[in-house]
């Protein structure tokens, strides 16, 4: 994932008072974690503005990383913790995982993403569109499994799941991502 | 072979072992029935081929990017503030282990004063019991609702510290496996 000075070696000089090489490790993480925010605020404005907030809460907790987990790990707790505070903040209802309306209620917010589907039609954008219509529990852990290079294991003590049920729950959501890809991209899939 | 396929099939399962298959979480016995499948099944190969084709897509679809200024605005906020001293320097393990010592004390104090109260000279002709409990007057000691109340809330600490102990030992001996 990256080259130069470790985490481990970044958080230490920060402890020790180079409070500048923080940016180093804002600017190793600062497209995953905006990433992950982004599934949840459906929006760059406040996905911008909650990132940010991610990592100074990150900088002020820093004394608590024990190292005992990966950085990466530990931090995608705090993007967990902080998008669903943002989310009940935004009173947005965040919908169970068996609960078939969650489709029903991707599926309106879907019109708004149409527009677009034309214009952009490579392969990597069509697949961020089609996670961006899935719920943000879907969403976050396909891309914490795809994109953020995270373990079953560590997805699981992110989210706070058992291994198991986040196995399932990554199962379901690429389900539902193969539904959306072949009822808006089948077209675009089959020209590629 | 094919009474298996058609079992998980209305399972729903093929696509469910197909995934583990993929992202390599099948043992290798399990690998090689699935690898069989694929080989010898067309309708596994082709939803084979169909989750490949979206693992590898969404493997290779790029990451979102915020702003040109975003390391710069999280450096100037953090300026304002400082890192916040570790949770575990808040606590002194000494204090919590102080009242630990306090309230193990305290009950190992009512035990050893409850046992000093009973008959051992039991009477094999009235009853079978080693210790006569019955002689003990607890009712000196609970007889008021707020020393119960302690008591309990003494007994809740010191299992709690129990269980602390204990599970820091079998973190240690999982660590030394």
């Amino acid at each position: 994932m990256s080259t130069g000075p470790s985490d481990s070696e970044i958080i230490s000089l920060v402890l020790k008072g180079d409070h500048n090489a923080y940016g180093a490790l804002v600017d190793r993480y600062k497209s995953y974690v905006f990433t992950l925010t982004l599934r949840f605020t459906k929006n760059r404005e406040d996905a911008e503005e909650v990132s940010q907030d991610i990592f100074i809460k990150a900088y002020r907790s820093l004394a608590d990383f024990k190292g005992t987990a990966k950085f990466s790990t530990w931090l995608y707790t705090i993007v967990n913790t902080t998008c669903i505070t943002f989310l009940r903040k935004k009173r947005l209802e965040v919908k169970s995982l068996d609960d078939e309306r969650t489709f029903e209620v991707a599926d309106s917010q879907d019109s708004g993403f149409r527009a677009n589907i034309v214009e952009q039609k490579s392969r990597q954008n069509m697949v961020n569109q089609a996670i961006a219509m899935l719920s943000p529990d879907d969403a976050e852990i396909i891309t914490l499994f795809y994109k953020n290079e995270q373990s079953l294991e560590e997805i699981s003590h992110i989210l706070g799941l058992e291994v198991n049920a986040a196995k399932v729950r990554l199962h379901r959501a690429r389900g539902r991502l193969k539904d959306k890809m072949e009822k808006y991209f089948s077209e675009e899939v089959r020209d590629l | 072979m094919n009474a298996d396929v058609n079992i998980s099939l209305e399972d729903g399962g093929m696509e469910g072992r197909l995934w583990e298959y993929i992202d390599g979480s099948t043992s290798g016995e399990e690998r090689s029935v699935i690898e069989k499948l694929i080989a010898d099944n067309q309708q596994w190969r082709e939803k084979y081929r169909e989750l490949l084709e979206l693992h590898q897509l969404v493997q290779t679809s790029p990451l979102e990017e915020p702003s040109m200024r975003f390391t710069k605005n999280v450096m100037e906020e953090i300026a304002k503030y400082h890192i916040a001293p570790a949770t575990r320097t808040y606590i002194d393990k000494k204090i919590v282990w102080g009242i630990g010592i306090f309230f193990i004390t305290l009950i190992l104090g009512f035990l050893i004063y409850g046992f000093s109260q009973v008959n051992w000279n039991t009477d094999a002709g009235e009853s079978r019991r080693i210790v006569d409990v019955t002689n003990v007057d607890y009712s000196k000691f609970f007889n008021n609702t707020y020393v119960n109340i302690f008591m309990g809330i003494n007994v809740v600490l010191a299992l709690m510290l129990l269980d602390r102990f204990l599970a820091s030992k079998k973190k240690q001996i999982h660590k030394e496996a």
